[in-house]
């Protein structure tokens, strides 16, 4: 039908052409004769549509869910209703031709390379954050000196069917080890805005945990998220998430799970180790600013979780500490880009403030002493950052943070526990270059007062790079 | 007494009556907003997720657009790959099964149209290119009418109860559409054959219907911002091939077109590209009247 509105378009637009360089009688003719065939068109068209509308109505009750079915993903679809109930056509309509390239492919892959320089003022090694024990494996401090490899990331995710989609992160760290960030399979046909997630991934809490490193703004994760969230903190369970159907958005997600790492232990047990439910709302403020605020619950349970400490007179010790640690996390993001558009300038600030308890009894100097007792900690810390693209590719950016350890109360252990005094604090300040949107250049700074004494001034150079599916970030 | 009661009743069939069940339709650019509305009326409620000031590649998948994609009955996206960045994250953050891809909910205009510049190999040294071709098909009015066609059907196929006032009105639109397409057809008759320059390559659709030639583009590769040592080389280059005039977009830095316009000594025309790009690009008449306006006034005055 397409190619006749053309015919008929050519037609008028000859007869409206022709009708400009002619005199006035021949074009009273053509008017005429236009008059004629639109006319006659229309008759045809009203005729045929009456028609069709009886068929279509006859068809309706036994075509209509059948079409519902009928668009497959990517596939090229010819209506199959009569498309010629919405539009008037004559006989033999010729279907849209539709050129496509090869189909998108089931599985879709991405790759991130990431590697960096570290140069640092205080050997890396030694590092800790005062106030703040944590287990020896703990992934905290700026890594290794030098060169290196940075975590680089194979991504896959496909639609598995019509009800289930699937995502794995495979990081490959410096050292030549293979682990899983996240593999999950998550609902797509829930509706009422319900999904169900179930698998390995990055809990909700927070703005940033549930990101992936590769789309951090800075090098590194925030003191406060090392020191009370085991840098990110991912889980094995389930999550369900319920967007509310309000102009205004509003989300809740609700986790249960295995409660494998900080500040969890993974045991030997049934039910679950860890709970955790965000709330998080956002919306947009005219046309160049939108905005996300939310508050997240963590619980986690611990047994016999190994943490570095050192003695009353400053030797290195080990304690096992068994019991509940309660995160709190408020988050904050505002986003500002002139008209909407961020390509050539924005803005981000972002905050986030966590409180945490741990409550349950620690086991001072395992390997030696192995004195039991009762613990308790309330600790917090907050980091605030700014991130300006100033022109195309280029952005800055500043972020400030700073910890507060508390006093732990070691119970009837209070003597035989070193503690530390003072607040880590870090300043870091960050230039990115990105040539498109698949690869970035950053260099990194900063001053570290996690330890006590001389601050650790550390420099990173770092490249991050993204090779195949376009991959889509989250807000 | 009786007062009360009369108003208890008005009360109680207000309550009753269905709260405005207008069909709810996300549209991710204002070409598809537009269009449903023209095809859906008071039928539809259309909101859409991009202005014509924003660059469809670079939107974020922010709170309110997964909020609205959580409500629709109805997404209406350009597809071919145009919205890779963001659609799949409001898709998969909403909750809404009706707008997953496959379901009744869920529409690409470029699966309706025949599509320009399928890369022949996928390489991104090429820059960020597209493995379904060229996406900014709304630029040609007669893929607007392909995907008329195609929505009118979907919007039949999403709310059975309205398909007759949906056959009726896309009838309506096409009429009027195939008459505009005739006397835009007229009015473009002086440029045929123009050779031009363009910012990005986003009028491939435009210049296979007006039968315009692009000689250079100044971005140097898809998505990547020209350089001032680049514009320097198409500047060169217009010296062996000139064209007649630069085309860049609303919602686009026009710097680097209005570098080349002056120092080329060729005029710098600033296409609407979508609807509400420019005064007169109120509708979706309104862009193509003012696209060729924009266009003629730039071809001759020279």
């Amino acid at each position: 039908m397409e190619s006749t509105w053309r015919r008929a378009g050519l037609v008028l637009c000859l007869a409206a052409g022709s009708a400009a360089a002619q005199p006035a009688p021949d074009t009273q003719s053509l008017r005429r004769e236009l008059d004629a065939m639109r006319a006659e068109y229309e008759q045809r068209i009203r005729a045929l549509e009456e028609r069709l509308r009886a068929a279509e109505q006859a068809a309706q009750s036994q075509q209509a869910p059948a079409q519902s079915q009928q668009a497959a993903p990517g596939a090229v679809v010819v209506p199959a209703v009569p498309a010629a109930v919405a539009v008037p056509a004559v006989p033999a309509p010729s279907p849209t031709p539709t050129a496509r390239a090869s189909p998108p492919p089931l599985l879709e892959a991405s790759l991130i390379l990431s590697g960096q320089y570290t140069h640092t003022s205080r050997d890396p090694a030694d590092y800790r954050i005062r106030g703040f024990p944590l287990p020896p494996t703990a992934e905290i401090g700026p890594g290794t000196r030098g060169f290196s490899l940075a975590e680089s990331e194979l991504g896959l995710t496909a639609n598995i069917d019509p009800w289930f989609r699937g995502f794995a992160a495979i990081a490959f760290t410096p050292d030549n080890q293979v682990s899983v960030e996240e593999a999950y399979v998550q609902t797509t046909s829930l509706g009422q805005g319900l999904t169900l997630k179930a698998g390995r991934f990055f809990s909700s809490v927070g703005y940033l945990n549930a990101q992936h490193a590769h789309t951090w703004d800075f090098v590194d994760a925030p003191l406060a998220y090392q020191a009370m969230l085991g840098r990110q903190f991912g889980d094995d369970g389930v999550q369900l998430a319920w967007l509310a159907p309000t102009d205004q958005f509003f989300e809740i997600r609700a986790e249960l799970g295995r409660g494998r790492s900080f500040p969890g232990t993974d045991t030997n047990r049934n039910g679950a180790g860890m709970a955790a439910v965000s709330a998080h709302s956002g919306g947009d403020i005219g046309d160049s600013h939108s905005w996300r605020a939310g508050l997240s619950f963590l619980r986690a349970r611990a047994d016999n979780q190994d943490l570095a400490a050192f003695d009353s007179v400053g030797n290195p010790i080990t304690n096992a500490f068994t019991g509940n640690t309660r995160v709190w996390v408020a988050d904050a993001v505002w986003k500002w880009a002139p008209n909407g558009n961020p390509s050539r300038q924005n803005f981000k600030l972002q905050a986030e403030y966590l409180y945490s308890t741990r409550d349950g009894s620690v086991v001072v100097d395992t390997t030696g002493l192995a004195s039991p007792g009762n613990f308790r900690a309330s600790q917090s810390g907050w980091y605030l950052q700014g991130l300006y693209q100033f022109m195309p590719r280029w952005r800055v950016g500043l972020r400030t943070e700073r910890l507060n350890p508390g006093v732990p109360d070691y119970g009837a252990n209070a003597g035989l526990v070193g503690l530390d005094s003072g607040n880590p604090t870090k300043q870091t300040l960050m230039l990115d270059w990105s040539p498109s949107e698949f690869s970035r250049w950053r260099l990194q700074a900063a001053q570290d007062r996690a330890r006590p004494g001389d601050p650790d001034w550390q420099w990173t150079v770092q490249y991050q790079m993204s090779l195949g599916a376009h991959g889509a970030h989250s807000y | 007494m009786k007062q009360l009661l009369a108003a208890a009743v008005a009360a109680l069939a207000l309550a009753a009556a269905p709260a405005h069940a207008a069909l709810k339709v996300l549209a991710c650019e204002p070409e598809w907003g537009a269009l449903a509305q023209e095809l859906g009326g008071s039928l539809v409620d259309v909101s859409v997720a991009t202005t014509s000031l924003q660059d469809p590649h670079q939107i974020q998948a922010r709170p309110s657009l997964i909020a609205r994609t959580r409500n629709a009955d109805l997404v209406v996206c350009t597809g071919a790959e145009l919205e890779a960045g963001w659609l799949p994250v409001l898709l998969q953050q909403s909750g809404n099964d009706r707008v997953q891809p496959g379901r009744a909910g869920n529409f690409a205009a470029a699966d309706y149209v025949r599509k320009l510049e399928i890369p022949a190999s996928l390489d991104r040294s090429q820059g960020d290119v597209h493995a379904a071709g060229n996406p900014h098909i709304q630029t040609d009015p007669r893929n607007i009418a392909a995907v008329a066609t195609a929505l009118a059907t979907r919007l039949q196929q999403v709310d059975t109860a309205h398909a007759a006032q949906y056959g009726e009105r896309a009838a309506a639109f096409q009429q009027k559409w195939q008459q505009a397409i005739a006397r835009w057809n007229a009015q473009a008759v002086p440029l045929r054959g123009l050779p031009v320059a363009s910012q990005h390559k986003g009028y491939v659709y435009l210049y296979d219907w007006l039968g315009m030639k692009e000689v250079v583009v100044l971005e140097p590769k898809p998505g990547v911002e020209p350089s001032a040592a680049h514009l320097q080389g198409v500047l060169a280059a217009l010296k062996a091939t000139p064209a007649r005039m630069v085309l860049y977009s609303a919602y686009q830095d026009p710097r680097p077109s209005e570098w080349l316009g002056k120092n080329a000594g060729i005029p710098v025309v600033k296409i609407p590209f979508t609807v509400g790009g420019s005064d007169a690009a109120k509708d979706l008449f309104g862009l193509f009247d003012d696209t060729l306006a924009r266009l003629l006034a730039a071809a001759g005055g020279k």
